[in-house]
């Protein structure tokens, strides 16, 4: 398929110096870019022109690279809660269809944010760090994700369709699962998930030719459950199928070469039972991936048992920025190794959002020769913030 | 600082994630504990088909006199925990480290365990009710032409166990002789006793592919209690009320145990205030069969004056001094928030903490990191006190005041009641009462248990069902 329009380049040099200096002109270009659009009267966005109103300083004058992103005040999810929703949408954009996906939503607003194309291109990027080996080209998958006002649902299915297949997806709210686990309706959430577990080992039954899948932690340990105790060989038995002779109970027997994960927190202890236990020692491929509604996604590191399964991120720059902060002072980086929140900057023409404390905390990784820029690992909850929140219910 | 592994049915595992313990008093790290996925749990369940196959294969009178190894192990023997060697004493102390239950207590529990490893064709009869411990090889018996047979009811029983007392642990220990599979969740604080009795198994011949010790978080939990077929729970009545319909899940909650006084002996309460006494502070009063309330046709203010007395100056003595008679907190933000809500009933009228006067010092003592709650008796003038039916995670007891003919309808679940009187009429009432489990008549305390009797249900029954059986050959 063809890659959708805005795509960036990818960093060019010879030594990882280099390569670091032009990530980094690469991003001071592209912060110019992205607030010249949201700024100007002509093409802006509503929002900003009108917060524009009470800062400091001229957004149009006074940032000219990402040093000077500090200049803008701490994003504040809230804004996101509520309409009007064209309050968000640039002007340059004109007439072009929208689309609006919702985060959380089971107390109060959820918060939205408008997209045109850039999940495409988000994922366009990630698919780029994918081995075709285990992502065949042309081959299937299968979403077994939120469905919904959910970017996941349209984005998994866009990046088969660019890799060439055809994506079939489950029914799946997360808000459900949310109310019954607040409500301590342990049998009625997981009498949820077993549905949402018996659509996917519907598809893989149908002889779609299945080979890639997008899975949360939960899910996935979840499908292995149900293939390992014998569930697909019932589907198929059910549906008057011949079981193939070595069975089907795992996921590798199920056809399934290559899992790209993420959604909920993902710890080096699953990763590493994912591997070993669930994946035939690695020989179904899995990348996990850290992201939301906000930034798009950031890549791994591949994965695996020489680095203790430890999983860095690393953003899709310049297109977002993950930074690694003091907690008590945004604007301080903590050392390399060291632990701090996680401080994110989405920067394209459709969506700015600058330095949003994101409800996480990692440790600060250093750049290296696949991504030359600041990455993050070790990723859980903000301590702080813990606690309140149900988390990573699918 | 020990490394504790999983043990997931014979294989050692060392997980990416640990729980560290700590020293309640010094907050030094003492160990790290592997803990495991609910995924890996399940996964580990799926295998309990062919290993309770191969466990019912196993003579019962083989099993039995591996107990009897394991028992003398259990006490006697250097044992492996994770990487270190812990001794009988080394693992007292480590337990009484990292619960605050004073070393004292650990080690009057533990020997609890050892009593049932030590006695267990005696706790199985009692659990069978005399049934011929060969029908667990035959999965029937045919005694003076009665037959009786059996099926189990599960592949596995799991057991998600607490952190206060070792003593509990008695309670799980017979299932392999009934040639169950066994998957155990240990308390966060206390994966020691566990670990230890199932080291005794297996180095008394128990193959270790039945033997599961699967330290997990909330959600592990839940999915025990979702997998196996068979479980135990121990939790507050919050955390067990979504299984409070699941026959598959004996939930061990909280006890409301009671001493009843019959019009007969109100008079002579005095000759039993040493059974009220153990029956409210003994092991720090943290048991489910400890008494929180004592109820009394007659004389409730002289009873808690009494009680108090004895109770009020007890005083905070270190985890080791074989003295020691209150149990630490370990996290003192428990104990102020226990005794916040003490503070908060006495605020509706009609109750009198009886101790304040006896005591020396005030309920709430902080020591450095830890934390210690003093004894309370509480005068309430009516059962409808807010304090009159609370349990606490230290002695505390109310005393009531309630006529005889009313006293039965109104005490609530009681799992242990020690009905002091000699009347055969009220002794009757007593035995027929639906809201007690355990039940003492007589001079005794409510922590007297027998183990080959129920105790929140019996494991036989739970891990069996009887069937009807005909033999053409018979």
């Amino acid at each position: 398929m063809i890659d959708t329009p805005g795509k960036p380049t990818p960093v060019t040099g010879a030594t990882l110096d280099e390569k670091i200096r032009n990530a980094r002109t690469q991003l001071d270009a592209q912060v110019r870019d992205v607030v010249q659009w949201h700024f100007n009267p002509e093409t802006g966005t509503p929002f900003w022109l009108a917060k524009a109103k009470t800062f400091n300083f001229n957004p149009l004058k006074d940032v000219n690279g990402w040093e000077d992103i500090k200049k803008f005040p701490v994003f504040e999810d809230d804004w996101l809660r509520g309409g009007p929703v064209r309050q968000w949408v640039p002007k340059g954009f004109g007439d072009k269809p929208v689309y609006v996906f919702e985060t959380g939503g089971t107390t109060g607003l959820p918060k939205t944010r408008i997209v045109l194309d850039d999940f495409k291109i988000d994922y366009e990027m990630m698919s780029d760090t994918l081995p075709d080996k285990s992502f065949p080209r042309g081959s299937n998958w299968l979403m077994l994700g939120p469905s919904g006002p959910r970017r996941l649902r349209l984005a998994i299915e866009h990046l088969a369709q660019y890799r060439g297949g055809i994506c079939f997806a489950i029914d799946l709210d997360p808000r459900y699962v949310v109310k019954c686990l607040k409500a301590r309706k342990i049998a009625e959430a997981q009498a949820y998930k077993d549905h949402c577990i018996d659509q996917s080992i519907t598809v893989l039954a149908g002889g779609h030719d299945i080979k890639c899948m997008f899975t949360t932690p939960k899910l996935l340990a979840a499908l292995d459950e149900a293939i390992r105790n014998g569930k697909l060989e019932d589907k198929y038995r059910e549906l008057g199928k011949a079981i193939p002779s070595g069975g089907l109970r795992s996921i590798k027997s199920a056809g399934i070469t290559g899992i790209f994960s993420g959604g909920t927190e993902f710890t080096p202890q699953f990763t590493r039972e994912a591997y070993e236990e669930m994946l035939d020692n690695g020989d179904v491929y899995m990348t996990p991936t850290y992201g939301n509604t906000l930034m798009g996604l950031a890549c791994s590191k591949p994965i695996g048992p020489e680095d203790g399964f430890k999983i860095s991120y690393y953003a899709p720059q310049p297109r977002a920025v993950i930074e690694v902060v003091n907690p008590e002072n945004f604007e301080e980086h903590v050392s390399y190794g060291g632990t701090g929140r996680v401080l994110l900057s989405t920067l394209t023409r459709e969506f700015f959002v600058p330095r949003f404390p994101e409800r996480d905390e990692g440790e600060r990784e250093k750049p290296f020769d696949k991504y030359p820029w600041d990455g993050v690992s070790g990723v859980r909850p903000f301590a702080a913030l813990s606690g309140g929140t149900v988390v990573g219910v699918y | 600082m020990i490394q504790i592994p999983a043990l997931r049915f014979g294989k050692p595992y060392t997980s990416l994630d640990k729980a560290t313990l700590i020293h309640h008093v010094t907050g030094e790290p003492v160990a790290e504990v592997s803990q495991v996925t609910g995924s890996q749990i399940a996964r580990d369940v799926g295998l309990m088909e062919r290993a309770h196959k191969e466990l019912r294969a196993i003579p019962i009178r083989d099993i039995l006199a591996m107990y009897k190894k394991a028992a003398d192990y259990f006490v006697n023997a250097t044992l492996p925990c994770g990487d270190a060697e812990l001794s009988f004493d080394d693992y007292v102390r480590n337990l009484s480290a990292t619960t605050g239950s004073p070393m004292v207590f650990c080690k009057r529990n533990a020997l609890k365990v050892h009593y049932v490893l030590d006695n267990i064709e005696e706790v199985i009869a009692g659990l069978t009710r005399g049934l011929d411990v060969e029908a667990l090889d035959k999965g029937f018996s045919n005694k003076n032409g009665r037959m009786q047979a059996f099926y189990p009811t599960t592949n596995v029983f799991g057991a998600v166990l607490p952190s206060n007392s070792p003593g509990v642990h008695s309670l799980w220990v017979p299932t392999l002789a009934l040639k169950m599979p066994l998957l155990l969740k240990p308390g966060r604080e206390e994966p020691w006793t566990p670990f230890r009795v199932l080291q005794a198994f297996i180095k008394a011949g128990i193959p270790s592919q039945y033997l599961g010790f699967l330290p997990t978080d909330h959600a592990g939990a839940s999915d025990i209690l979702r997998l196996c077929g068979r479980s135990m729970a121990f939790g507050d009545d919050r955390t067990m009320a979504p299984y409070k319909n699941d026959h598959r899940v004996e939930i061990h909650g909280t006890g409301y145990s009671k001493i009843i006084f019959g019009e007969d002996q109100a008079d002579n309460y005095e000759r039993y205030v040493d059974i009220m006494v153990e029956s409210v502070a003994a092991n720090g009063g943290r048991a489910c069969v400890n008494a929180s309330a004592i109820w009394t046709p007659r004389n409730a203010d002289k009873i808690a004056d009494a009680l108090a007395k004895r109770l009020g100056p007890m005083k905070p003595r270190a985890w080791d001094n074989p003295d020691c008679e209150i149990s630490a907190f370990a996290k003192p933000e428990v104990a102020e928030a226990i005794n916040n809500m003490l503070e908060d009933g006495l605020k509706t009228p009609g109750a009198t903490d009886v101790t304040a006067k006896y005591r020396t010092m005030p309920r709430l003592v902080t020591e450095g990191r830890i934390a210690y709650l003093l004894p309370a008796v509480i005068r309430c003038e009516t059962p409808e006190h807010p304090l009159a039916n609370k349990e606490f995670l230290f002695p505390y007891a109310s005393v009531i005041e309630c006529p005889q003919a009313d006293v039965l309808k109104r005490i609530g679940y009681t799992l242990a009641a020690s009905a002091i009187t000699e009347d055969p009429a009220f002794i009757a009432e007593v035995m027929a009462c639906p809201h007690i489990e355990r039940l003492n008549i007589g001079a005794l305390p409510t922590n007297r248990l027998t183990w080959d009797q129920p105790h929140e249900g019996n494991l036989f029954t739970h891990l069996y069902k009887q069937r009807a059986l005909a033999l053409a050959s018979a």
